[in-house]
């Protein structure tokens, strides 16, 4: 382990923007899409009574 | 009949698919948790500092499985396209469209992540070389497939038309693989090869290739669950969906 502290971390030897962008965008598309699919499988769900 | 003494052609009916595809949703999105869990955390705290890029290059942990994603998705969405072309089966072409959307998810991560990447290591977001602009393309073409599928309300000539679209745009896939080989570009190339194996330090390709199967746990996962809604919202008639034990036809014969 190369991180001394939270701060050192964080900071990403300078280039924490950079990869703090990449891994957050990642991580809110995956959560967003799957967000997405509850609402669609609640939404065929309300309409179709049935659905398991 | 088969040699496993399970009838797999069961599954390709929606039908008998939509219950097994229920089951493996949640075993699918555990097994990403975790993988892409350890993935992350052998590629922060155990993988070393790069000695030409420093920090930034962890980028690629989540850069590379992305690309590598937004290309065999559109590989695995054709296959499907063109069973469904060939066979003319409803479940493949649910397939081929539940693909799509996480297929274009990806691309765009990747070039995202890629823009990420380029600013800190060349100096800028975007350069017009040969991988960028080809990925790139890779975008318009699953936002084609998806577009020509909702611009046609005729639900068999949509699905054809968009299997052809998709079938013909595969060509992209080897040009996006080749690009740094086949061309001068600035992009790097390919850290890991079939032929000369890895040119990367032991913890950072773990890191990488469990984040690769992390991601492809949760495509599955994913597009599973979307497939389920597309055949109760396509089907519309959702009593087959019940959760009652299907009647198994080898046995009934």
């Amino acid at each position: 382990m190369q991180w001394g502290s939270l701060t050192e971390f964080l900071a990403m030897g300078g280039y924490g923007l950079y990869v703090w962008t990449s891994f957050s965008a990642t991580a809110l598309c995956m959560v967003w899409e799957v967000l997405a699919l509850w609402r669609r499988r609640a939404a065929v769900r309300a309409e179709y009574r049935d659905v398991s | 009949m088969s040699v496993t003494g399970v009838n797999w052609l069961k599954y390709s009916s929606p039908q008998a698919f939509y219950p097994l595809a229920g089951r493996m949703i949640p075993w699918c999105a555990a097994a990403a948790s975790v993988v892409m869990g350890v993935g992350l955390y052998i590629g922060f705290f155990v993988a070393p500092t790069d000695f030409q890029q420093g920090e930034a290059y962890r980028i690629i942990f989540v850069h590379v499985p992305a690309a590598w994603m937004s290309m065999f998705l559109y590989v695995v969405m054709a296959v499907w396209a063109g069973l469904g072309l060939g066979l003319n089966a409803r479940l493949s072409f649910m397939m081929a469209q539940a693909i799509a959307p996480t297929g274009a998810m990806f691309t765009f991560l990747a070039l995202l992540t890629g823009a990420m990447w380029g600013k800190p290591t060349w100096g800028a977001w975007w350069v017009w070389d040969a991988r960028l602009t080809s990925e790139l393309i890779l975008l318009f073409q699953y936002a084609g497939v998806m577009l020509l599928r909702t611009s046609i309300d005729d639900l068999r000539r949509a699905d054809r038309a968009s299997a052809v679209f998709a079938l013909v745009g595969v060509v992209n896939v080897p040009i996006i693989y080749f690009s740094v080989r086949w061309w001068n570009t600035l992009h790097q190339g390919a850290s890991v090869s079939m032929t000369a194996g890895s040119k990367m330090a032991a913890t950072m390709l773990t890191a990488m290739l469990l984040m690769t199967v992390g991601f492809w746990m949760y495509s599955i996962a994913v597009t599973l669950a979307r497939v389920r809604c597309v055949m109760v919202e396509r089907e519309q008639l959702p009593a087959w969906s019940k959760q009652s034990p299907m009647p198994d036809v080898a046995e009934a014969r």
